[in-house]
C-alpha cells in the first residue's frame, strides 16, 4: 500500500456517522474514498455545497457543480448550496466537525504551517487558515519527511496557518497526537518500530511504554 | 433596474476602477462581461474575487490580457500568470484568507465598520492590522470592503433584477450584489415577472442596476 492510501484509511476511522467533514486538497481527499459502510458523511465543498459526491462516469459533468478546484462533482440526495459567507460560517463558526487538511511543517506544539514557502510558492491561504481556526477538529495528513528532512519540526520556520494547533497528525509512519501541547506517538504504522519513527522526526516525541500499531479502515465496494 | 446591452454595460467601466467579480474557480463568472473588458482595452482595473482562477478562464482572461493592476483575492495557486506578474512587480497582489474576504465584502454591503476575525492571529496576516480582545480570545479587526462595480453572473433574472443562482456559481455573486455602486449581471436565463416564486429570490431586483440582454 502507497503511503497516501495509508494515511487515508487511517484518518478514515476517525470519522463519525452524520459528520460534516471538509477535505483539503491532496491526500485529504482520499479520504472519502474510505467512508466505513453504512456511514453518512456530509462533506462541504467550501465553494458552497454539503453532500458533494464523486462523478459516475465521464459525461455526467455539470459545469456550475464543482469542487474548491473548479473540478466538476456529483452530489448526494439531501445536498445543498449556499453562498461563500454561510460556506466561511459553518468553518469559522465551529459547524465544521472535522477538517482533514495537507501540511508542509508541523511543530512539537501541534502548530501548522501548510500554506507557503517565502520566495518559491505563496499560493495564497484560500480557506486553510479559517479551517484551522475554526474547525472543531483539525487532522493533518502529511508525509513525515520531505527529501529527507523531518516535516515533524521542534518549531515551524514556514509561516503559520494559525495561532490554534491541531488535534491530530497522521503519517506514513506514525500517529501523533497533542495531548497537553506536546507531540505525542500514539500509533506506528504497520512494519515500522519506535526507533524508526523518532529517527525521522525532528520534534521532541514523547513515547508511551506502549505504542499500539496503526489500525485502517478496510476498504469496501 | 434597467437592461442593456454587453458593450454599453461595459463601457461605462472607466480605467483604473475596482471591479467585484463574482465566481471560484470560474465557476460562477460572467464570463460575458469579461471578454468585453478585454476587448474594450480596460486598464489599470483592481479586482476583488475569491480567485484568479487559471490562464484563459474567468478572472484569468483579465490577468492574461494585463487588465489588471491590482487584485485583492484568498488564492492564486492555480495562475502561474498571476504569479509570475507579481514576482515582476507588474501587479500588486494582497493576500486575504477566503473567510476573511468574503466577511470584509459582506461588511462593506451591510453599512458595518468591520468584522472581528479569529482567523489569521498570531500569522502573517495580522500585520498591521488591529487585535481586539473580546471575552478573553482575540480577533483581528478587518475592515470593510467595497467595489466601484460588482460583476455578477446569475441563472434566472427577472425583468425586474429579482436573482437566483445555479449550485456552486452562487459562491461570492450574492455578497458582492451588496458592496458595489453599480450592479452588473448577467443571466443564464431572462424570465418573466412571476416565475421566480419569493421565497427563491437569493438577491433582490432593487441591488441590481444593469441586467445585460441576451442575444
Amino acid at each position: 500500500m502507497d503511503a497516501q492510501t495509508l494515511i487515508a484509511r487511517r484518518i478514515a476511522l476517525e470519522l463519525r456517522d452524520g459528520m460534516l467533514v471538509n477535505l483539503g486538497i491532496g491526500i485529504p481527499t482520499l479520504v472519502a474514498n474510505f467512508v466505513p459502510p453504512g456511514m453518512h458523511i456530509f462533506f462541504q465543498s467550501e465553494n458552497g455545497l454539503i453532500g458533494t459526491a464523486p462523478i459516475r462516469e465521464e459525461g455526467m459533468a455539470l459545469r456550475y457543480l464543482t469542487d474548491a478546484g473548479g473540478r466538476p462533482v456529483s452530489a448526494i440526495p439531501g445536498a445543498c448550496t449556499f453562498d461563500s459567507a454561510v460556506s466561511f460560517g459553518l468553518i469559522r463558526g465551529g459547524h465544521v466537525d472535522m477538517t482533514v487538511l495537507g501540511g508542509l511543517q508541523v511543530s512539537e506544539r501541534g502548530q501548522l504551517a501548510n500554506w507557503m514557502i517565502p520566495g518559491k510558492m505563496v499560493p495564497g491561504m484560500g480557506g486553510a487558515m479559517d479551517l484551522v481556526s475554526g474547525a472543531r477538529r483539525v487532522v493533518v495528513a502529511m508525509q513525515h519527511t520531505a527529501k529527507g528532512r523531518s516535516k515533524v519540526v521542534r518549531e515551524c520556520t514556514l509561516p503559520l496557518t494559525s495561532s490554534r494547533t491541531i488535534h491530530l497528525l497522521v503519517t506514513e509512519l506514525a500517529v501523533i497526537g497533542f495531548p497537553e501541547g506536546r507531540a505525542t506517538l500514539l500509533e506506528t504504522a504497520p512494519g515500522v518500530d519506535v526507533q524508526e519513527v523518532l529517527a525521522a522526526t525532528e520534534a521532541k516525541l514523547v513515547v508511551p511504554s506502549t505504542v499500539p500499531q496503526m489500525s485502517i479502515q478496510e476498504t469496501h465496494a | 433596474m434597467q437592461t442593456t446591452t454587453l458593450e454599453d454595460a461595459v463601457a461605462r467601466i472607466r480605467d483604473g476602477a475596482s471591479l467585484m467579480v463574482g465566481g471560484f474557480m470560474a465557476v460562477g463568472t460572467p464570463e460575458r462581461l469579461i471578454d468585453e473588458i478585454i476587448r474594450q482595452n480596460k486598464r489599470d482595473l483592481t479586482v476583488i474575487g475569491n480567485d484568479t482562477a487559471m490562464p484563459g478562464v474567468g478572472i484569468g482572461k483579465l490577468i492574461d490580457a494585463r487588465c489588471v493592476r491590482k487584485v485583492i483575492t484568498s488564492h492564486i495557486g492555480l495562475n502561474p500568470q498571476t504569479q509570475q506578474q507579481m514576482i515582476a512587480k507588474e501587479i500588486a497582489v494582497e493576500l486575504v484568507p477566503q473567510g476573511t474576504l468574503i466577511e470584509r465584502i459582506r461588511a462593506g454591503g451591510y453599512g458595518l465598520g468591520g468584522v472581528l476575525t479569529p482567523t489569521g492571529v498570531g500569522t502573517v496576516v495580522e500585520e498591521g492590522k488591529r487585535k481586539i480582545e473580546v471575552d478573553g480570545q482575540d480577533y483581528l479587526l478587518e475592515t470593510p470592503l467595497r467595489a466601484d462595480f460588482a460583476l455578477l453572473q446569475a441563472f434566472l433574472a427577472d425583468y425586474l433584477g429579482n436573482l437566483t443562482y445555479a449550485l456552486t456559481a452562487r459562491n461570492f455573486n450574492p455578497v458582492i450584489a451588496m458592496a458595489a455602486d453599480t450592479v452588473v449581471v448577467d443571466a443564464e436565463h431572462i424570465v418573466p415577472v412571476g416565475m421566480i416564486p419569493p421565497d427563491h429570490v437569493v438577491t433582490p431586483a432593487p441591488l441590481v442596476d444593469y441586467l445585460i440582454t441576451q442575444g
